[in-house]
């Protein structure tokens, strides 16, 4: 914790030596970026924004995770489902996100809904292909005892499979909601008329740089809280099994 | 109630069961496996290690059906298995274990189920916290939760010390008498075959084939040294008569 402490100061010194060399036009010293940070939640923007990008990180991470762990898990067991479904992966694991986004964008309009789609569309393959990996290393002796005592699919997929795949789900959310938020940054900047994308888009006309560190440090902040406070907690509660002091 | 005329006994009928190796020969495993069980008695299978034990109980479970003859299992049964290792849940508690696979157990039972296998004061440990021979027992606590009409054990008793092997032999010996269970019990010891068995079917090295079958007409409780001695010369002679 101190060596992180210490790291962490050593990046903001650097950050303020920077600043006094490349002048407050480039690059503005942390305390201008804090002020400005301070200004927009004032007066209730920076909220707002943040707000706005925060519920489409929710919902297409929430859509791309579900689904992604549904049609994962169903191609991990089935060949026939891997065999039907793993093109379309592939091609959509090597689309770039901004073809995704732009198309969605001109089929759908410039709509709530496909922004959600593309950034959904994104993360999925993604899922998809770890939680695939964690369907096909299940434990064929624990699903043997299953068949034997007649456990109900659901008993199965609760008691049996997905304590199993908790890793790979967590490794999936992990790379997710960094991915995710990035892309609804892209998805704000090219379409929408709110969240922190948008307000970068309109900082980087007016060449503002402390407004745009402003609002990505904050929405930083935001993502390490969620990281800490809901990701950390649920690996321990998912892992509380494993003796301590392997 | 199964309906009349439904199966009522395990008929096995095995005539050949082979794997395919890696490189690509295949390997004769079980010959000729013809045995049946009437609802509620206890059949002992007894041979050499390797010879296709856990491959006749996994046909039998209907694990494996990828094999030449017929198997046919009580109508309607529920099953056990006691495989050959405890096979449990390391991320649920050992109750848990019991509960998942048993849902129908009250917990009244479950202690009972526990503390007569001498898992008392365990029910809140996770497997990995367990001792081999607790696992086992466990295992066994799940098998017998779950009301079985078919119950398999794989080596159940093996590398438990004396005293506990001879307990545990008792409360399956219990499970049998309150309700009849139909039971194959695998084992590499005749002393347990003896004790346990109303009928110990003696295998022979891979591929395994029948080499005889022994009824025992005695009840359990009164297999004196007499009967079991005639019985060891029986097997002894059965399984010297095969390596002639
Ligand atoms: N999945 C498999 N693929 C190929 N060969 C197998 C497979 N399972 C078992 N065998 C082979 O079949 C033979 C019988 O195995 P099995 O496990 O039934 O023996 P066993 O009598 O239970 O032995 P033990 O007393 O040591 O438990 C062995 O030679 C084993 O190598
Ligand atoms: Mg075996």
């Amino acid at each position: 914790m101190a060596l992180r402490l210490l790291s962490l100061a050593v990046l903001i010194a650097a950050w303020q030596i920077g600043a006094h060399f490349a002048g407050p036009r480039l690059l503005p010293e942390p305390l201008a970026v804090a002020r400005a940070i301070f200004e927009e939640a004032r007066d209730g923007a920076l909220f707002l924004h943040l707000g706005a990008t925060l519920a489409r990180v929710a919902v297409s991470f929430a859509l791309a995770m579900f689904a992604g762990a549904a049609l994962g898990l169903l191609m991990g067991r089935s060949r026939a489902a891997d065999a039907i479904a793993d093109p379309w992966i592939v091609v959509l694991l090597n689309l770039p996100a901004l073809v995704i986004i732009v198309l969605a964008y001109i089929w759908a309009g410039l709509t709530e809904t496909a922004a959600i789609a593309a950034v959904t569309l994104n993360k999925l393959p993604n899922a998809v292909v770890t939680l695939r990996e964690g369907a096909r290393a299940l434990d064929r002796n624990l699903d043997e005892m299953a068949q034997v005592y007649a456990m109900p699919r659901l008993t199965w997929l609760r008691h049996v499979a997905a304590p199993q795949l908790g890793p790979y789900f967590a490794a999936a959310s992990r790379s997710g909601l960094s991915l995710v938020w990035k892309i609804v940054l892209i998805v704000e900047l090219l379409g929408r008329p709110n969240g922190v994308g948008f307000e970068i888009g309109s900082a980087f006309q007016l060449f503002d740089v402390t407004r745009i560190l402003a609002y990505a440090l904050a929405f930083v902040a935001v993502m390490l809280a969620i990281e800490m406070l809901v990701v950390q907690p649920f690996e321990r509660h998912a892992a509380r099994w494993r003796p301590k002091n392997p | 109630m199964p309906p009349a005329g439904a199966q009522r006994t395990l008929d096995v009928a095995i005539q050949r069961k082979s794997f395919r190796s890696a490189s690509g020969e295949s390997l004769d495993v079980l010959k000729d496996i013809n045995f049946s069980l009437e609802p509620g008695e206890v059949g002992a299978i007894a041979g050499p290690s390797g010879c296709g034990k856990t491959t006749l109980l996994r046909i039998v479970a209907g694990l494996d059906t990828d094999f030449t003859g017929a198997v046919r299992r009580p109508a309607q049964g529920r099953l056990g298995y006691v495989f050959q290792e405890p096979r449990l849940l390391a991320w649920r508690s050992a109750a848990d274990n019991v509960r998942i696979a048993a849902p129908e157990t009250d917990e009244a039972g479950l202690e009972a189920l526990f503390s007569a296998l001498g898992l008392a004061g365990h029910a809140d440990h996770y497997p990995g916290e367990l001792s081999g021979g607790l696992a086992r027992r466990v295992s066994l606590a799940r098998a017998f939760a779950a009301r079985p009409d078919l119950l398999v054990l794989d080596e159940p008793f093996v590398s438990l010390d004396a005293a506990l092997a001879e307990r545990l032999r008792g409360e399956l010996a219990a499970l049998v008498a309150r309700r009849p269970v139909t039971t194959l019990l695998v084992t590499h010891d005749i002393e347990e075959a003896i004790a346990l068995a109303d009928r110990i079917i003696l295998l022979s090295p891979r591929p395994a084939r029948i080499l005889g079958e022994l009824r025992i007409d005695t009840p359990r409780g009164g297999r004196g040294l007499a009967l079991t001695n005639k019985l060891r010369a029986d097997i002894a002679q059965l399984n010297a008569a095969a390596g002639a």
